[in-house]
Protein backbone atom coordinates (compact mmCIF):
# COMPACT_ATOMS: atom_id res chain seq x y z
CA UNK A 1 0.00 0.00 0.00
CA UNK A 2 2.49 2.63 0.83
CA UNK A 3 4.98 1.35 -1.70
CA UNK A 4 2.55 2.09 -3.97
CA UNK A 5 1.85 5.74 -3.22
CA UNK A 6 5.22 6.26 -3.01
CA UNK A 7 5.59 5.13 -6.46
CA UNK A 8 2.66 7.06 -7.86
CA UNK A 9 3.70 10.06 -5.78
CA UNK A 10 7.60 9.70 -7.43
CA UNK A 11 5.63 9.36 -10.78
CA UNK A 12 3.86 12.68 -10.42
CA UNK A 13 6.52 14.55 -9.71
CA UNK A 14 9.00 13.19 -12.11
CA UNK A 15 6.39 13.00 -15.12
CA UNK A 16 6.68 16.94 -16.18
CA UNK A 17 10.07 16.40 -16.35
CA UNK A 18 9.75 13.65 -18.69
CA UNK A 19 7.16 14.41 -20.46
CA UNK A 20 7.80 17.08 -23.84
CA UNK A 21 5.26 19.76 -22.80
CA UNK A 22 8.07 20.68 -20.20
CA UNK A 23 10.03 24.19 -20.70
CA UNK A 24 13.28 24.73 -18.50
CA UNK A 25 11.86 26.80 -16.09
CA UNK A 26 13.65 30.54 -15.95
CA UNK A 27 16.51 30.76 -13.15
CA UNK A 28 17.48 34.53 -13.61
CA UNK A 29 15.95 36.82 -11.22
CA UNK A 30 16.26 39.70 -13.58
CA UNK A 31 14.99 37.91 -16.94
CA UNK A 32 11.90 36.61 -14.39
CA UNK A 33 11.24 40.33 -13.03
CA UNK A 34 11.83 42.55 -16.52
CA UNK A 35 10.37 39.54 -18.97
CA UNK A 36 7.23 39.05 -16.99
CA UNK A 37 6.36 42.66 -16.16
CA UNK A 38 4.04 43.08 -18.71
CA UNK A 39 3.48 39.27 -20.04
CA UNK A 40 4.18 35.92 -18.94
CA UNK A 41 8.16 35.10 -18.97
CA UNK A 42 8.19 32.85 -21.46
CA UNK A 43 11.42 30.07 -21.55
CA UNK A 44 13.88 30.22 -23.61
CA UNK A 45 13.59 27.10 -24.82
CA UNK A 46 10.64 28.05 -27.08
CA UNK A 47 12.89 29.92 -29.45
CA UNK A 48 16.22 29.89 -31.17
CA UNK A 49 18.80 32.12 -30.30
CA UNK A 50 19.13 34.55 -33.36
CA UNK A 51 15.64 34.71 -32.54
CA UNK A 52 16.22 35.66 -28.89
CA UNK A 53 18.79 38.10 -30.27
CA UNK A 54 17.11 40.11 -32.43
CA UNK A 55 14.20 40.30 -30.08
CA UNK A 56 17.11 41.86 -27.08
CA UNK A 57 17.97 44.34 -29.64
CA UNK A 58 14.56 45.61 -30.56
CA UNK A 59 13.29 46.51 -27.87
CA UNK A 60 11.94 49.95 -28.53
CA UNK A 61 9.52 47.86 -30.78
CA UNK A 62 8.58 45.28 -29.27
CA UNK A 63 5.04 43.75 -31.13
CA UNK A 64 4.62 47.39 -30.79
CA UNK A 65 5.46 48.20 -27.39
CA UNK A 66 8.46 50.11 -25.86
CA UNK A 67 9.98 48.03 -23.69
CA UNK A 68 12.86 49.71 -23.67
CA UNK A 69 15.82 48.96 -20.56
CA UNK A 70 19.00 49.85 -19.34
CA UNK A 71 22.10 48.90 -21.85
CA UNK A 72 23.74 46.83 -18.84
CA UNK A 73 19.84 45.00 -18.43
CA UNK A 74 19.59 44.41 -21.93
CA UNK A 75 22.91 42.55 -21.86
CA UNK A 76 22.65 40.24 -19.09
CA UNK A 77 18.60 38.81 -20.27
CA UNK A 78 20.12 38.68 -24.11
CA UNK A 79 22.91 36.38 -22.70
CA UNK A 80 20.78 34.44 -20.37
CA UNK A 81 17.94 33.92 -23.43
CA UNK A 82 20.64 32.97 -25.86
CA UNK A 83 22.28 30.76 -23.95
CA UNK A 84 19.23 28.56 -22.72
CA UNK A 85 17.90 28.90 -26.12
CA UNK A 86 15.67 26.02 -27.91
CA UNK A 87 18.36 25.58 -30.26
CA UNK A 88 21.48 25.74 -27.77
CA UNK A 89 20.02 23.51 -24.69
CA UNK A 90 17.56 20.91 -26.77
CA UNK A 91 15.74 19.73 -23.91
CA UNK A 92 11.89 19.28 -23.20
CA UNK A 93 9.47 21.80 -25.46
CA UNK A 94 12.73 22.61 -27.00
CA UNK A 95 13.08 19.87 -29.49
CA UNK A 96 9.19 19.87 -30.81
CA UNK A 97 9.25 23.61 -31.03
CA UNK A 98 12.93 23.94 -33.05
CA UNK A 99 11.83 20.87 -35.53
CA UNK A 100 9.70 23.78 -37.18
CA UNK A 101 12.55 26.46 -37.20
CA UNK A 102 13.66 26.67 -40.63
CA UNK A 103 17.57 26.98 -40.53
CA UNK A 104 17.84 30.57 -41.35
CA UNK A 105 14.68 31.98 -39.97
CA UNK A 106 14.04 33.99 -36.96
CA UNK A 107 11.00 33.72 -35.56
CA UNK A 108 9.47 36.21 -33.00
CA UNK A 109 5.72 34.71 -32.11
CA UNK A 110 5.77 31.56 -30.37
CA UNK A 111 2.47 31.41 -31.19
CA UNK A 112 3.18 30.78 -34.92
CA UNK A 113 5.25 27.88 -34.50
CA UNK A 114 2.72 25.07 -35.58
CA UNK A 115 4.19 23.13 -32.50
CA UNK A 116 2.14 25.78 -31.06
CA UNK A 117 -0.92 25.73 -33.74
CA UNK A 118 -1.65 22.19 -33.57
CA UNK A 119 -2.14 21.96 -29.90
CA UNK A 120 -4.23 24.90 -30.02
CA UNK A 121 -7.05 24.43 -32.71
CA UNK A 122 -9.43 26.23 -30.57
CA UNK A 123 -12.90 27.72 -31.63
CA UNK A 124 -13.13 31.18 -31.12
CA UNK A 125 -15.09 31.33 -28.23
CA UNK A 126 -12.59 29.92 -26.29
CA UNK A 127 -10.04 33.13 -27.35
CA UNK A 128 -12.30 35.51 -26.83
CA UNK A 129 -12.89 34.57 -23.01
CA UNK A 130 -11.97 37.74 -20.95
CA UNK A 131 -9.36 36.01 -19.08
CA UNK A 132 -7.48 34.94 -22.56
CA UNK A 133 -7.21 38.23 -24.14
CA UNK A 134 -4.05 36.86 -26.47
CA UNK A 135 -2.89 33.47 -27.46
CA UNK A 136 0.37 34.27 -25.33
CA UNK A 137 -1.55 34.32 -22.12
CA UNK A 138 -0.41 30.97 -21.84
CA UNK A 139 -1.51 31.22 -17.59
CA UNK A 140 -4.94 31.46 -18.41
CA UNK A 141 -4.78 27.71 -18.86
CA UNK A 142 -1.57 26.37 -18.08
CA UNK A 143 -1.89 27.37 -14.48
CA UNK A 144 1.78 25.79 -14.05
CA UNK A 145 3.47 27.48 -17.16
CA UNK A 146 5.48 29.68 -14.68
CA UNK A 147 7.48 26.89 -13.92
CA UNK A 148 7.36 25.66 -16.69
CA UNK A 149 4.75 22.66 -17.27
CA UNK A 150 2.61 23.29 -19.76
CA UNK A 151 1.20 19.55 -19.50
CA UNK A 152 -2.45 20.12 -18.53
CA UNK A 153 -3.96 20.15 -21.21
CA UNK B 1 7.55 37.74 27.32
CA UNK B 2 4.96 36.49 24.29
CA UNK B 3 2.55 38.90 25.47
CA UNK B 4 5.20 42.01 25.52
CA UNK B 5 5.80 40.55 21.66
CA UNK B 6 2.09 40.72 20.78
CA UNK B 7 2.14 44.20 22.30
CA UNK B 8 4.99 45.39 20.16
CA UNK B 9 3.58 44.48 16.94
CA UNK B 10 0.65 45.58 17.60
CA UNK B 11 1.96 48.90 18.44
CA UNK B 12 4.16 48.53 15.68
CA UNK B 13 2.58 46.95 12.41
CA UNK B 14 0.13 50.23 12.40
CA UNK B 15 2.67 52.56 12.86
CA UNK B 16 4.84 50.82 10.08
CA UNK B 17 2.41 51.56 7.66
CA UNK B 18 1.33 54.73 8.59
CA UNK B 19 4.54 56.46 8.23
CA UNK B 20 6.01 57.19 4.83
CA UNK B 21 8.63 55.44 2.59
CA UNK B 22 11.90 56.91 2.59
CA UNK B 23 12.37 55.84 -0.79
CA UNK B 24 8.67 56.72 -1.92
CA UNK B 25 9.28 60.24 -0.74
CA UNK B 26 12.94 60.90 -2.64
CA UNK B 27 10.50 59.72 -5.86
CA UNK B 28 7.84 62.25 -4.93
CA UNK B 29 10.43 64.75 -3.68
CA UNK B 30 12.58 64.23 -7.35
CA UNK B 31 8.93 64.57 -9.22
CA UNK B 32 8.71 68.17 -7.38
CA UNK B 33 11.73 69.42 -8.08
CA UNK B 34 11.30 68.52 -11.92
CA UNK B 35 7.86 70.00 -11.24
CA UNK B 36 9.35 73.00 -10.36
CA UNK B 37 11.62 73.49 -12.73
CA UNK B 38 8.82 73.41 -15.74
CA UNK B 39 6.73 75.48 -13.53
CA UNK B 40 8.57 78.18 -10.99
CA UNK B 41 4.91 78.64 -9.31
CA UNK B 42 4.17 74.36 -8.81
CA UNK B 43 3.10 74.13 -4.83
CA UNK B 44 2.11 70.35 -3.82
CA UNK B 45 0.96 67.59 -5.48
CA UNK B 46 -2.53 67.19 -5.18
CA UNK B 47 -4.08 63.75 -4.77
CA UNK B 48 -7.31 65.05 -6.21
CA UNK B 49 -5.66 65.41 -9.84
CA UNK B 50 -4.12 62.28 -9.76
CA UNK B 51 -7.60 60.59 -9.68
CA UNK B 52 -8.98 62.73 -12.33
CA UNK B 53 -5.72 61.46 -14.34
CA UNK B 54 -6.48 57.67 -13.79
CA UNK B 55 -9.62 58.12 -14.37
CA UNK B 56 -9.95 60.26 -17.43
CA UNK B 57 -10.76 58.45 -21.17
CA UNK B 58 -7.98 59.86 -22.98
CA UNK B 59 -7.52 59.89 -26.76
CA UNK B 60 -4.01 59.80 -28.01
CA UNK B 61 -2.96 56.41 -26.79
CA UNK B 62 -3.87 52.67 -27.43
CA UNK B 63 -7.54 51.93 -27.94
CA UNK B 64 -7.27 49.07 -25.68
CA UNK B 65 -5.90 51.13 -23.19
CA UNK B 66 -8.19 54.50 -22.82
CA UNK B 67 -7.70 55.24 -19.45
CA UNK B 68 -5.67 53.58 -16.22
CA UNK B 69 -8.51 51.89 -15.61
CA UNK B 70 -8.66 50.02 -18.25
CA UNK B 71 -5.74 47.70 -16.79
CA UNK B 72 -6.34 48.78 -12.87
CA UNK B 73 -9.63 48.50 -12.57
CA UNK B 74 -12.26 51.23 -11.57
CA UNK B 75 -10.91 50.82 -7.56
CA UNK B 76 -6.79 50.74 -7.31
CA UNK B 77 -6.94 48.57 -4.37
CA UNK B 78 -8.05 45.74 -7.13
CA UNK B 79 -6.21 43.57 -8.58
CA UNK B 80 -5.93 44.04 -12.16
CA UNK B 81 -5.16 42.56 -15.95
CA UNK B 82 -3.35 43.80 -18.88
CA UNK B 83 -5.28 44.76 -21.21
CA UNK B 84 -3.12 43.37 -24.23
CA UNK B 85 -1.40 40.49 -22.54
CA UNK B 86 -4.23 39.16 -20.13
CA UNK B 87 -1.44 39.18 -17.13
CA UNK B 88 -3.11 40.33 -13.80
CA UNK B 89 -1.37 43.20 -12.05
CA UNK B 90 -1.23 43.61 -8.78
CA UNK B 91 -2.42 46.57 -6.18
CA UNK B 92 -1.63 49.54 -7.17
CA UNK B 93 -2.73 51.31 -4.00
CA UNK B 94 0.01 51.43 -1.93
CA UNK B 95 -2.47 50.46 1.22
CA UNK B 96 -2.75 47.09 0.12
CA UNK B 97 0.55 46.58 -2.04
CA UNK B 98 3.15 48.55 0.35
CA UNK B 99 6.02 47.90 -2.36
CA UNK B 100 4.13 50.64 -4.88
CA UNK B 101 6.80 53.72 -5.50
CA UNK B 102 9.61 52.58 -4.05
CA UNK B 103 11.92 51.48 -6.89
CA UNK B 104 12.79 55.19 -8.59
CA UNK B 105 13.87 53.02 -11.75
CA UNK B 106 10.50 50.79 -12.07
CA UNK B 107 8.59 53.94 -11.52
CA UNK B 108 10.04 55.77 -14.28
CA UNK B 109 10.18 52.65 -16.48
CA UNK B 110 6.12 51.89 -15.55
CA UNK B 111 5.18 55.64 -16.68
CA UNK B 112 7.36 55.68 -19.91
CA UNK B 113 5.63 52.66 -20.93
CA UNK B 114 2.10 53.36 -19.39
CA UNK B 115 1.70 57.21 -20.27
CA UNK B 116 2.66 56.55 -24.18
CA UNK B 117 -0.01 53.69 -24.27
CA UNK B 118 -2.75 55.36 -22.06
CA UNK B 119 -2.04 59.26 -23.01
CA UNK B 120 -0.34 58.70 -26.13
CA UNK B 121 2.20 60.98 -24.62
CA UNK B 122 4.90 61.39 -22.03
CA UNK B 123 3.64 61.88 -18.25
CA UNK B 124 4.59 65.68 -16.73
CA UNK B 125 6.51 65.20 -13.49
CA UNK B 126 3.28 67.36 -12.22
CA UNK B 127 1.76 64.13 -13.76
CA UNK B 128 3.37 61.68 -11.79
CA UNK B 129 3.83 63.57 -8.46
CA UNK B 130 -0.19 63.53 -8.69
CA UNK B 131 -0.71 59.95 -9.80
CA UNK B 132 1.76 59.00 -6.87
CA UNK B 133 0.17 61.28 -4.19
CA UNK B 134 -3.42 59.37 -4.91
CA UNK B 135 -2.32 56.18 -4.81
CA UNK B 136 -0.57 57.11 -1.60
CA UNK B 137 -3.41 57.48 -0.09
CA UNK B 138 -5.46 54.31 -1.46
Amino acid sequence: MSYSLVLAALLASTAPALADDWAPPITDKLVHKECGSCHMAFQPAFLPARSWEHMMNNLSDHFGEDASLPEAQIAEIRAYLTNNAGDVKRRGIARKYMRWVAADGIPQKITENPAFLREHNFPDRIWKDPKVVTKSNCLACHAQANSGNYDDD
Amino acid sequence: MIRSFILAAVIVAPTLAMAGDPDRDAIIADYAEQARAVDPGFGTFSAKRGEALFRTKWSGGDPRTTSCTACHTDNPKNSGRNAKTGRPINPVAVSVNPSRFTDAGDVEKQFTRDCKSVLGRPCTPLEKGDYITFMTGQ
